[in-house]
């Protein structure tokens, strides 16, 4: 069970003056269960890969396959293909239309030819899987947070039953603890389900916290892959295209150059707290 | 008196359910009264919902107090004959970039301000590339705004609000949908133009390390300012923050957690070079 990328490119406008490759030769093996970060800078190429995961955009080069079956091949099933690849917009909470937040999120598995009780069980259980109350329920969903939108539009693609989830910045916008909680609720809904997670962000300290494998992009084609440390390892690199280290990588290179004898592949405060500690022996 | 100064702003909205029937009034803005000193920086945080982005929307009346009044520099926002001189005055950037800018060339789009409040033709041109220098996008006035990056567009948005000359500038979230070298490159700008041509500057926030270096913070709570102190002064109070939804600085959470396992930290450590004294390195 896997998503397999074989030298997939994408090719805007082929032909014109305009022609762009948003995509070049990318190679990737997404393995069942994995919390992934995709990280790049504005026009990189990660939306357009994101949306070749679930079919929306078709490659101008090389095959994409979902379990071992070619999901452009004529009698490959692309309407199952959506609901078990869900894909999570920017500000999804602007795709929110129904009178009430349940309405809403029944939605999808409706659309999937469900029964109405099976829609409703499968509403219910997502909207508890991103921790939003009952007391919401019949409320519109335009008169809710923006946190709380956008966990609700989130559910709509649960709802789904999704086996792989794909947010594309869901913290854009939201207060500090709105984000803590967004993030929280979807690595938690992964150790519950093991649904596959893809997380694409501009927060790197984000990504350090939750993530166990980055892919990096730049220019359309893959520049690192790999765990979070051996990433941003290599963070003047990752400067040269527009990206960072989390901030407390480098307050630790700071205090190694003081003399303090800490690593510097540090990622997150929790781990810099320990590692100061034990160099100060305490 | 201040170049922007409240008293008492109240401002409410009414809530209507489908057939447009009355379901209850929201005060979003409750009895803010505040004064801010021509040639600060500003930084205003609080939770989505606390009223921020409606506080600002005053400032350069595109919303009228309920109850209470604006001043813009002792301009009464109320009166609508200064309507457009406080709009002048008080100029206002978004989160959005693609939804402010309207020129089909950067320049065109610089100069879009300045056409509309009369100014003479030279003075046009003379005022678009001062802008874009401050905000360094000069080198780029030829291009379609189309082909620039997010923080590039953003500092456009900038330029295009400094070339009508205002003596203050409201930004609500201007960095939330841009990449790292976005917001740094934005916030570069921001503070050049409060350092260098002394903009009144007020910076509305959810990114804690663009605020250090600011004059004073207001937290927003619930309609109200519910901090108010300088940088070091409100990051001092990690857990009063978290309480509102908020952050700290990584630099001084961390500090905060070595203060907690015992180490002798003072609060509110804003930067790398003070955790380093902190810590005798």
């Amino acid at each position: 069970m896997s998503i397999i990328l074989d030298h997939v490119s994408h090719i805007y406008e082929a032909g014109t003056a305009m022609e762009f490759a948003a995509l070049k030769d990318i190679n990737l093996v997404i393995p069942d269960g994995q919390f992934i970060g995709l990280i790049g800078h504005t026009g990189s190429g990660k939306s357009t890969l994101v949306q070749h995961l679930n079919g929306l955009l078709a490659p101008t080069g090389g095959n994409i396959y979902y379990n071992g079956a070619d999901i452009h091949d004529s009698d490959f099933n692309k309407k199952e293909l959506r609901s078990k690849v869900g894909l999570v917009f920017q500000y999804p909470e602007h795709q929110l239309f129904e009178i009430d937040v349940f309405t809403d999120v029944c939605f999808g598995p409706k659309n999937l030819g469900l029964s109405k009780k099976e829609t409703e069980l499968r509403a219910y259980a997502a909207l508890k899987q991103v921790g939003l109350e009952d007391e919401y329920f019949y409320q519109s969903p335009f008169d809710l947070s923006g946190g709380q939108k956008r966990r609700v539009a989130i559910a709509g693609v649960l709802a789904m039953k999704p086996e792989v989830l794909i947010l594309d910045e869901p913290t854009a916008g939201l207060d500090p603890k709105g984000r803590d909680e967004i993030l929280d609720q979807v690595a938690k809904l992964r150790e519950e389900t093991g649904i596959t997670v893809i997380l694409v962000s501009h927060s790197m300290e984000d990504v350090a916290k939750y993530v166990d494998r980055i892919i990096v992009m730049n220019k359309g084609q893959i520049m690192y892959d790999d765990e979070p440390k051996a990433v941003f390892r290599h963070y003047k690199e990752l400067e040269s295209v527009g990206l960072a280290a989390p901030s407390v990588t480098y307050i630790m290179q700071a205090l190694k150059k003081k003399g303090l004898p800490v690593d510097t592949d540090i990622t997150t405060i929790k781990e810099a707290k320990t590692a100061i500690l034990k160099a100060l022996g305490r | 008196m201040g170049i922007i100064e409240t008293k008492d702003l109240v401002f409410e909205y009414i809530r209507r359910d489908e057939e447009g029937n009355v379901e209850g009034i929201t005060r979003a803005v409750d009895e803010v009264t505040l004064d801010i000193k021509k040639g600060d920086f500003i930084a205003v945080l609080g939770h989505n919902g606390s009223g921020k982005s409606t506080l600002a929307k005053h400032i350069n009346a595109i919303l009228y107090p309920t109850e209470g009044t604006v001043w813009v520099d002792g301009m009464d926002t109320s009166d609508e004959e200064k309507l457009w001189d406080i709009r002048q005055e008080a100029g206002m950037v978004f989160q959005n970039p693609d939804n402010q800018i309207i020129g089909q060339v950067v320049e065109e789009d610089v100069g879009f301000g300045p056409e509309n409040l009369g100014v003479p033709t030279k003075e046009i041109w003379e005022r678009v590339e001062e802008s874009l220098k401050a905000v360094g996008m000069y080198e780029f006035r030829k291009y379609s705004p189309n082909k620039l990056s997010g923080g590039q567009k953003q500092r456009v948005s900038i330029a295009g609000v400094i070339a009508m000359h205002p003596k203050c500038i409201v930004l609500d979230e201007p960095t939330a949908m841009l990449d790292p070298n976005g917001r740094k490159e934005v916030i570069r700008a921001v503070r050049a133009l409060n350092d260098v041509e002394g903009i009144t500057v007020i910076l509305i926030t959810h990114y804690m390390e663009e605020i250090i270096h600011a004059d004073k913070v207001f937290v927003m709570d619930k309609g109200s300012i519910a901090m108010e102190g300088t940088p070091r002064e409100i990051f001092s109070q990690v857990e009063r923050l978290k309480e509102l939804r908020l952050d700290v600085p990584q630099v001084t959470l961390l500090a905060h957690e070595l203060k907690k396992a015992g180490l002798d930290i003072a609060d509110g450590i804003l930067t790398v070079q003070e955790l380093i004294s902190a810590l005798k390195l």
